[in-house]
């Protein structure tokens, strides 16, 4: 049903207008409605807050708030809220909770041997596997690079702001990793995870926190890349 | 009835035939014109907390609305699995009024929460969160009439704030007969002391009427005056609350 702005970054772009819901943004047929939009007797109005923006022949509101709503395809970072015999109960930051199945993890499980694999409160990296029509979630582990998270530090933002952490094509994030030395990973629901030496931590999250203040600003990568260098000079 | 046992202590011993509530020249007692709104201020996301949240200012009433969800809604028998629902929550503290209000829901304000649920369930695309739930709450911290379209008002801005889809934000206003005129946002005095009061909710787009309760008598002539004035209002008091979004986001892209 929606498509994917995971690479919706509105960097560079002029055109930056602030939408309510009800607002008109196209009277013609020559746009489509797209993410956050709906139609109504041939107009296209917002169905949300955020800021327009227009591409590839469809209209699209990139929200600026709101919670995170999963879809398949999603790497996420997921904790622990409760296990049963043979699968755990993931909290993905999403309304509803995810199941993980035992099939669903890169480990053979026994019947009612899932405690020994995952606790509560333990920290996954998961997959969304499927999202179905009631919003009922199924999450996997059983693919490169998922795991449980050892070590390291869980910062959370807003999840409307996660294109703006990774960047454009990722910029910001290696921006990050690049000046602090630290492991990093964003999951789609607007957790992040932290790794590296303490100071190359301490400087990642005040800049994240940075960033999620600034979203809307131009030229956010080069203030943030002003604010690593302070950082660094500070430490040395 | 309420009228009637209102009147002791809040005229404190005033006598009506002595005090009109609308002059000669068409002025009411604070100064307003028969169309003419009470000041409103309207700011959004007022609270650290809330997924989204509004403050109203409108007259003398100050109301807070706070935003929270979608989540999934407990207990599960509660649930829908075709959309969300929404549960509002009306509640005038203690220190709104005059005398003191007892704390905790009563009959009036269990049936204005469920009369908002209604109004805002019809904008907000309950279908896209099947299962779950959206918390409104309305804290009216000072009361003086036409609370719950300040409230409704309030918590459609939260709605929106809260990054919730739906089709249009909602305007109310009350609308209602004092001294034989048909007047427009009636304040405490006239509420009171008036013929009728109407509040209303539309959907400032297509008009279509989301709330609307009736308190006294009306011909129908009037109504259909009431009904015209509380619409254009409506549509007024639409601009601020599009006015009071915008501007809480418009911090991020001045620079």
């Amino acid at each position: 049903m929606e498509k994917d702005s995971k690479d919706d970054g509105i960097e560079g772009r002029e055109l930056r207008e602030i939408v309510v819901p009800g607002d008109v943004l196209a009277a013609d047929d020559a746009l489509k409605s797209g993410v956050g939009t709906y139609k109504e007797k041939e107009k296209i109005y917002a169905a949300q807050l955020g800021v327009k923006s227009v591409r590839a022949g469809y209209v699209n509101v990139v929200p600026l708030s709101g919670k995170y709503m999963p879809r398949s395809g999603d790497s996420v970072i997921g904790t622990i809220i409760d296990i049963g015999a043979t699968n755990w109960l993931v909290d993905i930051n999403a309304p509803y909770p995810a199941p993980l199945h035992v099939n669903e993890v890169p480990w053979k499980v026994e019947f009612g041997d899932t405690s020994h694999y995952l606790r509560v409160g333990d920290a996954i990296l998961v997959k969304v596997l499927n999202v179905d029509e009631t919003k009922r979630i199924q999450v996997t582990m059983k693919e490169h690079g998922l795991r449980r998270l050892t070590g390291g530090q869980i910062v959370e933002v807003a999840s409307s702001k996660v294109p703006r952490v990774i960047g454009r094509n990722g910029s910001m994030i290696s921006l990050l990793k690049d000046y602090t030395g630290c492991r990093i990973f964003v999951g789609q629901n607007g957790r992040i995870w932290v790794d590296g030496e303490i100071e190359g931590i301490v400087s990642v999250i005040l800049a994240i926190q940075k960033i999620e203040e600034e979203a809307q600003v131009m030229g956010l990568t080069d203030s943030i890349k002003e604010f690593l260098e302070g950082m660094s000079e500070k430490k040395s | 009835m309420r009228r009637n046992l209102n009147y002791g202590f809040l005229l404190g011993g005033m006598n009506m035939d002595e005090k009109k509530l609308i002059n000669e020249k068409n002025i009411r007692l604070d100064g307003r014109k028969l169309g003419e709104l009470r000041p409103i201020k309207i700011e959004a996301g007022v609270l650290n907390r809330a997924d989204g949240s509004a403050y109203i200012e409108w007259g003398g009433n100050k109301v807070l609305a706070a935003v929270y969800g979608p989540i999934e809604a407990k207990p599960r028998h509660i649930q829908n699995p075709t959309k969300a629902i929404i549960d509002c929550r009306y509640n005038m503290a203690a220190f709104s009024v005059g005398e003191r209000k007892r704390p905790g829901p009563g009959r009036r304000s269990i049936e204005i929460s469920k009369v908002m649920s209604e109004a805002l369930e019809y904008v907000v695309f309950t279908e896209k969160f099947p299962r779950a739930k959206i918390d409104v709450y309305i804290e009216v911290l000072q009361a003086s009439a036409g609370t719950r379209c300040a409230g409704l008002t309030a918590a459609s801005v939260a709605l929106a704030d809260a990054g919730i889809p739906m089709i249009d934000l909602l305007p109310a206003c009350a609308v209602g007969k004092v001294e034989g005129q048909v007047v427009l946002d009636l304040d405490k005095e006239e509420d009171n002391f008036g013929e009728a009061d109407i509040p209303l909710s539309v959907v400032p787009r297509t008009n279509e009427i989301v709330l609307l309760q009736m308190d006294g008598q009306l011909t129908i002539k009037e109504f259909e005056k009431c009904m015209e004035m509380g619409m254009n209002a409506c549509k007024d008091i639409y601009e601020l609350q599009k006015a009071a979004l915008k501007e809480r986001y418009a911090v991020f892209t001045e620079e």
